[in-house]
């Protein structure tokens, strides 16, 4: 049985641009000209799960979501 | 009752202004034949037949979908909302040939187990859906219920989850987040539901008469059949053609060398389409995957022909400042990056001195809203903008190193009707 992967799926409606995730998670998210997350890469790297974890429960919208990868 | 062999079938019944009513229809194309799910499900996935929405997307892989998410009862949409204002396929077929359309949605509802349907549509289009739906409730032909929704006039209302949020009466015309739960799983009322555009529905409706393999005898291999397409630059008023798939549009339209002459360039797909060269359009098989490869997609069947004496940095100016109002104004990367694109744009097509970056700021500009709403209205945008900035680059250094154009006179159909927000 492999490990699962997992993506992060922003929510674009539920998303004011808060900029917490960028905060917590800058090695895969960073944010456009007006404070909005841009997410690097399809696939969350296996080191950074559970800080992708963290940056979805801080995100004061929920509008973060941590997604497994169906195979 | 015999198949239609020529490249003519939806239009087949309507050569004439007339509506097509049941008898009508019955005559033509006979009662609907007696098949069940199993059987429907496969005969529409071998016909290959795809979305006429915009999308493209297989049918039978949809209805598929829908009918085995096996929760509760489905529900099926029948969307002829075609908010897109330089289309009127949708509106002619379901004024002319309702019957079709909605054998079709019946078709569709006994192939993935629905026993309702919902007809959404325009407002213009609500009575003669309902004299039809008379006609066939007097005769008992159909083995579910159906209702009429009027989607709100706006550009989003066709978008599946806005035609979803309207069915439901909650923030009508205005998509929905659907990246972790689809409205195949999760629309109607909570209920697994499949949306279908009109046209797809009434060439489901004669795929379930005639079956695949008379739909594959038309068309490319990827896309069988015929579409509908609306053709705007040539007449006083846009006009409705059949053509099969795969014909070329200078075929189809019979659109000749000196003709073309006349013609700056041709809009594909509508205002969430993409502009090409008319030589290049008018020689290309007319059909998705070919239109993909030109880095366009042939929508709804929108074709504009762009006549000459036309500013069309102004035209697309006037159209990337339509779509920006009429965004949902729910996503913050679409709500601020249309606003940039169309004010730049502005400067383009009138002030051309005031455009920070120069022709190059657009596609960097485009590049910040594709893939980042919860629709895909900023993609279509920002096609629309790349494909015009590589056609037109021309008449934009001239603008930029003569001036704006002069006179202009306005071209392509833009409502001004104020339209209002989510929030």
């Amino acid at each position: 049985m492999s490990r699962p992967r997992y993506k992060l799926v922003v929510d674009p409606i539920a998303c004011d641009g808060a900029g917490v995730c960028a905060e917590l998670l800058p090695e895969m998210i960073s944010l456009d000209p007006w404070g909005f997350p841009i997410i690097h890469g399809a696939e969350v790297p296996p080191g950074l799960v559970d800080l992708a974890r963290r940056a979805t429960v801080s995100c004061p919208r929920l509008a973060l979501t941590l997604v497994r990868i169906e195979s | 009752m015999s198949a239609p062999v020529g490249p003519t079938r939806l239009l087949d019944t309507t050569g004439g202004p007339d509506v097509v009513g049941l008898d009508a229809h019955l005559q033509r194309w006979g009662p609907l034949p007696s098949a069940g799910s199993k059987a429907l499900l496969d005969a529409v996935g071998r016909s290959g037949l795809r979305g006429h929405g915009g999308a493209w997307f297989p049918v039978g892989t949809k209805w598929q979908a829908v009918a085995g998410s096996g929760r509760s009862r489905p529900v099926v949409v029948a969307n002829g909302a075609e908010g897109e204002p330089a289309s009127g396929k949708d509106r002619y077929l379901l004024h002319h040939s309702p019957h079709l359309v909605l054998d079709g949605a019946a078709t569709a509802a006994r192939a993935v187990g629905a026993d309702h349907v919902v007809v959404h549509l325009t407002a213009e289009a609500a009575a003669g859906v309902q004299a039809a739906l008379d006609e066939r409730a007097r005769r008992g032909i159909d083995g579910c219920s159906f209702e009429i929704v009027v989607a709100p006039d706006r550009f989003l209302a066709g978008q599946e989850s806005a035609a979803v949020a309207t069915v439901n009466g909650k923030n009508p015309g205005i998509p929905t987040f659907v990246g972790i739960r689809t409205v195949r799983e999760h629309g109607v009322a909570g209920r697994p539901t499949l949306v279908q555009n009109v046209e797809t529905l009434a060439h489901a409706a004669l795929i379930a008469r005639f079956g695949p393999d008379w739909f594959r005898s038309v068309g490319t291999t990827e896309s069988p059949g015929t579409a509908l397409l609306t053709v705007t630059g040539r007449w006083d008023a846009p006009r409705i053609f059949e053509v099969p798939l795969g014909t070329t549009l200078g075929q189809a339209l019979g659109i000749d060398a000196g003709t073309a002459r006349g013609i700056q360039g041709v809009l594909l797909g509508g205002y969430g389409g993409g502009w090409l060269p008319t030589a290049t359009a008018l020689a290309m098989p007319f059909a998705e995957e070919t239109a993909r490869a030109h880095g366009t997609s042939v929508g709804a069947g929108v074709v504009v022909l762009l006549p000459t004496g036309v500013c069309p940095l102004a035209e697309v100016a006037r159209v990337v400042r339509y779509m920006e109002g009429e965004g949902a104004g729910q996503c913050g990367p679409c709500v601020n990056g249309l606003d940039v694109l169309a004010t730049s744009l502005e400067h383009l097509a009138y002030r051309p001195r005031s455009l920070r970056g120069g022709v190059a700021a657009l596609p960097t500009l485009c590049g910040l809203v594709e893939g980042r709403g919860a629709c895909h209205h900023p993609d279509g945008v920002a096609r629309f903008v790349r494909t015009a900035v590589d056609l037109f680059a021309d008449h934009a250094g001239l603008h930029l190193s003569r001036g704006p154009c002069q006179t202009t006179r306005p071209f392509l159909a833009v409502p001004t009707t104020p339209v209002a927000r989510a929030r």
